[in-house]
């Protein structure tokens, strides 16, 4: 796959993936090499200017897809509940249904109580949390986030961490997710798929093995240590053939 | 907080209070005719005497401004909606908006009331175009500034023209078209005021800028001051309302209301 932008950008080049169904799969990369294209790509926000994609052959497939953004990017006017329902209400479900889903769902991020609360009195973790909700409220199959928690103290940012792999382990959708964090792609992902500039393309992929994360206190463990450095290595050397 | 709201309304009305001391003194001391200038006391007496017939007139000044002002805020919302589903048609409207905005009324008036046979409808004619323009200038900037991100929400969900404007454009625009309205609701009443004093009618039916004419023309001073004491009451009135019902619709969620006096 490739993007050409309008401006004559060659945002992404030579693309080539191929994600399983309940894939957890990091694009790590430096700012401007084409993540947030090729994430809006996929999510089909923007025309693809060279190749195609490929969904499961049911329709079904093409529309079930969730998206985080940076920011929280919540309709301020509207509670929690009103924000995660909107996609279910966009799409014809009844309101009462829509919002007992919803509730469901803010339960699940733990934010349950804070139905009725407005944005404006949530903190950056808990709108994020929201956004997670309304990305997960229609189960989807496919989960697209970019760089969701680069905005968050590095606490929340921990726990938002942990609890996305919690309801990732539960549900098994899959997911693409951009970040520029070394240490965030490897506590996430199985697959990193590690990204260079000018023009954006995929340099190499690492795995970090199921066995590996599953361990008690991987963050703090000897083997996440390890994963990190090759990690970083493989990022720098992207970086320097650039 | 407590002691700085008290100082907020304590300080302009104890400031109001020793003006109106200071005139009223200044025009007895120097026994200044009321003719040339009538103390507060006597503007309010002449007040409370002729209020049975200045209320009538507020009355109807009031009833152009309001009329005015509905139509003012359903039509520049209808446009700016208008203009936010098609680029040709704000292209090719909205110069002559800005035509209308930038003409004084006072020129414009004596026309409208020469061919509009019916003197309220030409009055609210000339309010409506002099309030108009806010509302369908900051609605127009609120209809385009909605958040990027959220529009490309939408559409990942398949949202509809009408869920997209109805969900999240008239939601984004509402703070614009609130600001526009306060400042409309100023405007409406200066309007009427103006091409009352244009159309000068006479009569049962006349509104507060003729009473002030009229008791120019008599040297009824203290009865103008009367007039025009309740013409700026009238514009206070009006803006305060509008803010408080700003502060109303915004106060869960927008940074313009926040937890305190409504602005
Ligand atoms: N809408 C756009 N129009 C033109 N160029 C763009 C647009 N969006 C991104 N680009 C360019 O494409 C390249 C990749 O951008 P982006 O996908 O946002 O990178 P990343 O998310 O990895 O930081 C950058 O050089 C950027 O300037
Ligand atoms: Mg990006």
């Amino acid at each position: 796959m490739a993007k050409r932008y309008a401006t004559g950008t060659l945002a992404v080049q030579g693309v080539d993936l191929d994600i399983a169904r309940g894939d957890f799969l990091a694009l790590l990369g430096p700012s401007g090499c084409g993540k947030s294209t090729l994430l809006r790509m996929i999510a089909g926000l923007i025309p693809v200017s060279e190749g195609a994609l490929d969904f499961p052959a049911d329709a079904a497939a093409r529309r079930s897809i969730g998206f985080v953004f940076q920011e929280p990017t919540l309709m301020p006017w509207a509670s929690a509940l009103r924000n995660v329902a909107l996609p279910l209400e966009l799409a014809g479900t009844p309101r009462r249904e829509a919002e007992a889903r919803a509730a469901e769902m803010l339960a699940r991020v733990e934010l349950a109580g804070f139905e009725h609360a407005y944005p404006r009195a949530l903190s950056g973790g808990m709108k994020m949390r929201v956004s997670i909700a309304r990305a997960l409220v229609t189960k989807p199959r496919l989960l697209l986030m970019d760089e969701p928690f680069a905005a968050l103290d590095e606490i929340t940012r921990f726990r938002l961490n942990a609890d996305l792999l919690d309801l990732w382990r539960a549900e098994r959708f899959t997911v693409i997710f951009v970040t520029h964090s070394v240490f965030e792609s490897v506590f996430l992902a199985e697959r990193i798929v590690v990204m260079a500039p000018r023009p954006g393309r995929i340099v190499r992929e690492l795995s970090v093995p199921a066995e590996d994360r599953a361990a008690p206190e991987f963050r703090t463990s000897a083997t996440y240590a390890a994963h990190c450095r090759e990690v970083s290595h493989a990022l720098a050397e992207a970086m320097e053939g650039a | 907080m407590g002691a700085a709201r008290l100082l907020r309304w304590l300080a302009p009305t104890l400031l109001g209070f020793l003006f109106l001391a200071g005139w009223e003194w200044a025009v007895r001391a120097n026994e200044v005719p009321p003719f040339i200038l009538p103390g507060p006391v006597l503007i309010a007496q002449t007040l409370a005497r002729d209020w049975s017939s200045l209320s009538v007139s507020l009355l109807v000044t009031l009833q152009i401004t309001f009329a005015a002002l509905a139509v003012a805020a359903s039509l520049g919302l209808l446009l700016a909606v208008l203009f936010a589903q098609s680029r040709v048609v704000e292209m090719s409207l909205f110069p002559y908006a800005v035509v209308l905005q930038v003409t004084p009324i006072v020129a414009i008036a004596p026309l409208i009331i020469i061919w509009v046979d019916d003197v309220r409808a030409a009055l609210l004619i000339c309010a409506w175009i002099v309030a108009f323009f806010p509302i369908l200038s900051n609605t127009t900037v609120g209809l385009n500034s909605t958040d990027r991100n959220l529009e490309d929400l939408f559409r990942l969900y398949g949202a509809s023209r009408w869920q997209v404007l109805w969900r999240l454009k008239l939601p984004s625009a509402m703070p614009y078209f609130l600001a526009g309205l306060r400042i409309s609701g100023g405007l409406a009443l200066i309007g009427a005021i103006v091409a009352e004093f244009v159309a000068g009618t006479g009569g049962r039916a006349s509104g507060l800028a003729y009473r002030i004419l009229e008791a120019g023309y008599q040297l009824q001073i203290p009865r103008m001051f009367a007039a025009l004491v309740l013409v700026s009451g009238t514009g206070i009135a009006i803006f305060l309302a509008l803010s408080l019902l700003s502060h109303l619709l915004l106060r869960r969620w927008h940074e313009s209301a926040q937890a305190g006096e409504p602005r």
